[in-house]
């Protein structure tokens, strides 16, 4: 019994250099209080940003943020323009985006010889990876420039290329966790393999693919970056028009964040409250099903 | 697929009683306020008034943000009175209006630096562009400073040299002896606070019209980093937009910037007095850069592509202004569109005009009106005119 | 959680009917449209840069000054000012994000860890434009009163923390930046923390260590590639971040002396200036500048995911 307590204080003296094992108790619990402190910090500027968006946007929030297009000289007028924006250009990059990624996926998931699948994932990750700037840049070189003409759906298309490889890589890994009996029991029964995935396989795996696809929806309803050089922005209400310039909210926040007009600084918080409600919403709602099960 | 869309206007035909329509639209028929153009050809024109399109258009456009405003206030009367013709201008500064006319990514852009010689040369093959003159601003300094007695400072009276050397860096505090010499009634309120210079991040006529000043009124801004729409700015910093840099300068104590009047009006910051060539000191006015445009009359070049007017002699001139311009091809590619447009610039030049003084703009002078209503012929479409004279 | 490397291939090439050749070949054209957009992207970038790579050589990248009117394009204001802002963004994000995950996979109880994890994951859902609304108008007004004045105050007679802090500038950049990357460095850590296996953990607290000498002599020696990769690929999402940065950093081309100075990043002068950009030079420099990130951000994205999957194997680090 001794010895076996003298053998832990001096393995405990080796691991810490000092004998005094209330040291070692101090330094345990600074840190654990450090490590709560960490994580406290880490929520305070979520509450923040929540609080004040909720204090200066939610007043700002009013029928006419949503059905008027802005007015010369800040007077009056809203972000109806920006609303109808994003309500076209984000479900049609979804468009472009969910199905190319949900057949990628399948390909590398199902397919793919382990090589090429790996080249595939790794441009999944590295396009995940890119500034979306820089995504702008491209969209504009070849859906602007050749068609001389701001456009809606180039928006669109840079929105989807935010949203492709998100939507891919969780697809694949929703892909993954559907088990291999239920192909096999599939292609006994003589179903055609191509069946065997669109009917088995993606019926399975279809939870995870709708939480990557809306995480990515919501992730492309807030993206400005990619934007700025292919929808540009408009102070007009586009509806149906994707050959024209098109605004959207997260435009709309940036133009009316530098106005030296207050009204229009509040246009802004009212756009962020909005575009905010709806991203975490959805986030909220997606993430708090699949959340029980991951966190384990 | 989708993209072309815009291309389908142009078989459009038009209906020519529309245009008798058109002649009388309510806004013709209006008095001018401002006295300039009270002969305007809006009333002695008579038939040969442009045609607007009977279908529906949209006209792109994008630019400088100097004459935001106003191209605001007139889009939206404009659109009022010709419900089928929208017009979408993003003012995305000067630059980028000059850039994306030559990409023809806009069908007509808009800057108040008018285009270099480079510039032009790197516009498509064959294609010739027009400087349209629509309206004259002034360029004032915005500040936002709080006094020793704590009240934000109203009035302040500047001149060349200090404005130049706030901008140089090298007069860095509000209670500076040479801001103070020139403001001996509130020396003793103006505070240690230090000065924050304002600028602009993106490339403007703005800018150009200012740093042509600064270059005109200090050697060391000339031989420093000189006048342009981009300038190495030795000090501050930068912000989009004449709207960014007064909300930029509304944004903190000790700020200073330099924008079109209006933007000092609609953000609610005051603009100092400038000492102007004959050594009195004017605010920044709609008259003072009607002024300062009539003293350089003479001075209007042939192209068009007048420089800022600077230092115009004068008791009343206000020293530093711009003619504002729209870029527009001569040689309109879609038929449509380039009827809009004529029919558009000419409204703009004609009643649009009377909008300028209430907003913070001085219209054009008679003569300069007349010069860019006869330029207005000359644009065509496939080769013929589109407003034959 | 995921073991894709092996389950990949799971029908092989064993297609032999023509439907299913179909299919295979229609889905893999998907699977390649991936590739061929990151491969245009660096051909696009690559090609439209040459010409300012053959004008200026490396100067590009280490020339001071960026001035359009004068044809001068050096690139090294932008550059210094992402890695500044990048820099104080992992100074801060790097310990309290290692902390926490410490904090969610080790130390908290789970009704705890449950709702902070949630909460974490939530912040890295605000758009980039709102966390910009918010630091101009809330966040740099509160840093320029608080802690930008106290560390002047405290550290100024420091040349860096000279200055005027006005809360515009790298510092309040650095700060929003914290906020964004914090989510991710959060995330991956504490993935790989959970994935250390138990027997490491049961070995130490059989010799009697504290749990906190357990955490850092036996959880995070084993997790360390991976927390380093998280790091790095939470630097790797700062250096290309733009609309938030570009609303609070203050535009300024110039060289930054202090951490209060205002500059400029790559991705935001390319968000102010791209637009007037003319043909030729002008563009080519400006998507120089986004070849410089480009490459950047890829390389340490792959350094990073290589770092991460040593310790929990690949699937872990997608958040």
């Amino acid at each position: 019994m001794a010895a076996a307590v003298a053998a832990r204080a001096s393995i405990s003296d080796r691991l810490t250099g000092v004998s005094a094992g209330r040291r070692r108790t101090t330094v345990d619990r600074t840190m654990r209080t450090l490590s709560f402190v960490a994580a406290l910090l880490c929520v305070v500027p979520l509450g923040a940003v929540l609080v004040f968006v909720a204090a200066k946007g939610l007043p700002a929030l009013s029928l006419d943020l949503i059905t008027k297009g802005p007015k010369a000289l800040g007077i009056g007028g809203g972000a109806a323009n920006a609303v109808l924006g994003t309500l076209q250009m984000v479900p049609i990059a979804a468009l472009l985006a969910i199905p190319s990624g949900v057949l990628g996926a399948i390909y590398v998931a199902e397919f793919g010889d382990r090589r090429l699948a790996r080249i595939v994932r790794f441009c999944a990750d590295v396009l995940v990876g890119i500034p979306s700037i820089l995504i702008g840049i491209f969209v504009f070189t070849f859906l602007v420039l050749p068609f001389k003409q701001f456009n809606a759906f180039a928006g669109s298309v840079a929105l989807a290329i935010i949203m492709l490889p998100v939507v891919m890589r969780t697809t694949e890994e929703s892909l993954h966790l559907v088990p291999n009996s239920l192909r096999e029991a599939s292609l006994a029964l003589g179903v055609p393999m191509w069946r065997t995935v669109l009917s088995v396989v993606l019926r399975t795996g279809l939870p995870g693919i709708l939480t990557g696809s809306m995480l990515a929806f919501a992730r492309a309803m807030g993206e400005t970056a990619p934007l700025l050089f292919t929808a540009l922005g408009s102070r007009l209400i586009n509806v149906g028009n994707l050959g024209q310039p098109m605004d959207a909210l997260p435009l709309f926040i940036y133009t009316n964040a530098r106005e030296p007009i207050e009204a229009l600084n509040e246009q802004a918080w009212g756009a962020a409250a909005l575009l905010l409600l709806v991203v975490l919403f959805i986030n909220i709602a997606v993430r708090a099903r699949s959340f029980g099960r991951r966190i384990g | 697929m989708t993209i072309s869309l815009s291309k389908r206007m142009g078989a459009l035909a038009l209906a020519s009683a529309m245009a008798v329509g058109a002649c009388s639209s309510p806004a013709a028929t209006t008095t001018p306020t401002a006295a300039a153009v009270a002969t305007g050809p809006a009333a002695s024109a008579g038939p040969t008034t442009p045609q607007v399109p009977s279908g529906n258009v949209t006209l792109a456009g994008a630019g400088a943000t100097f004459p935001a405003l106003l191209y605001q206030v007139w889009i939206e009367k404009f659109s009022t009175a010709y419900p089928n013709v929208a017009i979408n201008y993003v003012a995305n500064g000067s630059g980028a209006g000059i850039t994306a006319i030559t990409q023809q990514t806009v069908d007509f852009g808009a800057s108040d630096a008018a285009m270099k010689d480079t510039e032009i040369a790197a516009l498509p093959a064959g294609t010739k562009i027009l400087h349209v003159p629509t309206a004259l601003g002034a360029v004032v300094l915005i500040f936002n400073v709080a006094g020793v007695d704590t009240k934000p400072i109203t009035k302040l009276n500047l001149d060349g040299p200090t404005i130049a050397g706030i901008f140089l860096g090298k007069i860095t505090t509000w209670n500076d002896p040479a801001i103070a010499a020139l403001n001996p009634d509130i020396a003793a309120n103006l505070p240690a606070t230090p000065i924050k210079v304002i600028h602009r991040a993106d490339g403007s006529g703005t800018t150009n019209t200012f740093t042509t000043y600064l270059s005109a009124v200090s050697d060391d801004w000339k031989n420093g980093p000189g006048a342009g729409k981009t300038v190495n700015w030795p000090t501050g910093d930068g912000a989009p937009g004449n709207d960014g840099v007064s909300g930029g300068v509304k944004g903190g104590d000790g700020r200073i910037g330099y924008v079109e009047l209006q933007y000092a009006v609609i953000s609610g910051l005051s603009s100092a007095a400038v000492k102007n060539a004959n050594g009195k000191f004017v605010q920044g006015s709609s008259d003072g850069v009607t002024a300062a445009a009539n003293g350089a009359l003479d001075a209007f070049p042939a192209d068009f592509r007048a420089a800022p007017i600077i230092n115009g002699a004068g008791d009343t001139t206000y020293p530093i202004a711009s003619y504002t311009y729209l870029l527009v091809y001569q040689d309109q590619t879609d038929a449509t569109k380039g009827q809009a447009l004529v029919a558009y610039i000419y409204w703009a030049l004609t009643d649009g005009q009377k909008e300028e003084k209430a907003i913070g703009y001085a219209p054009l002078p008679d003569p300069i009106q007349q010069k860019a209503l006869d330029e207005l012929h000359s644009i065509t479409t496939g080769g013929a005119p589109i407003w034959a004279k | 959680m995921t073991a894709p490397s092996t389950s990949a291939a799971r029908f092989g090439r064993s297609a032999s009917r023509v439907p299913d050749l179909v299919f295979r070949l229609g889905t893999g054209g998907f699977a390649w449209v991936v590739v061929g957009i990151v491969v245009l992207v660096g051909i696009l970038l690559a090609a439209s840069s040459t010409q300012v790579f053959e004008k200026f050589g490396l100067s590009f990248l280490t020339g001071s000054t960026w001035d359009p009117v004068a044809a001068v394009y050096g690139a090294l204001p932008f550059i210094v000012g992402t890695l500044l802002s990048s820099f104080i963004a992992i100074l801060l994000a790097a310990p309290i994000g290692i902390l926490t995950a410490i904090f969610l996979a080790e130390l908290a109880p789970r009704r705890v860890a449950v709702p902070l994890t949630f909460a974490v994951e939530l912040l890295a859902a605000i758009p980039s434009v709102v966390y910009g609304l918010w630091g101009v108008f809330i966040l740099g007004p509160f840093l320029a009163s608080t802690v930008d004045a106290w560390l002047h105050g405290a550290l100024g007679w420091i040349p860096i923390f000279a200055g005027t802090p006005d809360g515009v500038g790298l510092f309040s950049a650095g700060v929003i930046l914290t906020l964004m990357i914090l989510p991710t460095i959060v995330a991956i850590s504490r993935d790989v923390i959970t994935a250390v296996p138990d027997s490491q953990r049961e070995a130490m607290l059989a010799l009697g260590a504290t749990r906190w000498e357990m955490i850092t002599k036996s959880v995070l020696p084993y997790a360390r590639s991976g927390v380093y990769g998280a790091v790095i690929l939470g630097l790797g999402r700062a250096l290309g971040e733009t609309m938030a940065v570009t609303m609070v950093i203050g535009n300024r081309t110039a060289l930054p002396k202090t951490i209060f100075d205002s500059s400029q990043t790559i991705a935001s002068q390319i968000a102010t200036t791209f637009s007037e950009a003319g043909a030729g030079l002008p563009t080519s420099a400006l998507i120089g500048l986004g070849l410089v990130l480009l490459v950047t951000t890829m390389s340490l994205n792959i350094v990073a995911r290589l770092l991460v999957w040593r310790v929990a194997g690949p699937g872990t680090d997608r958040r």
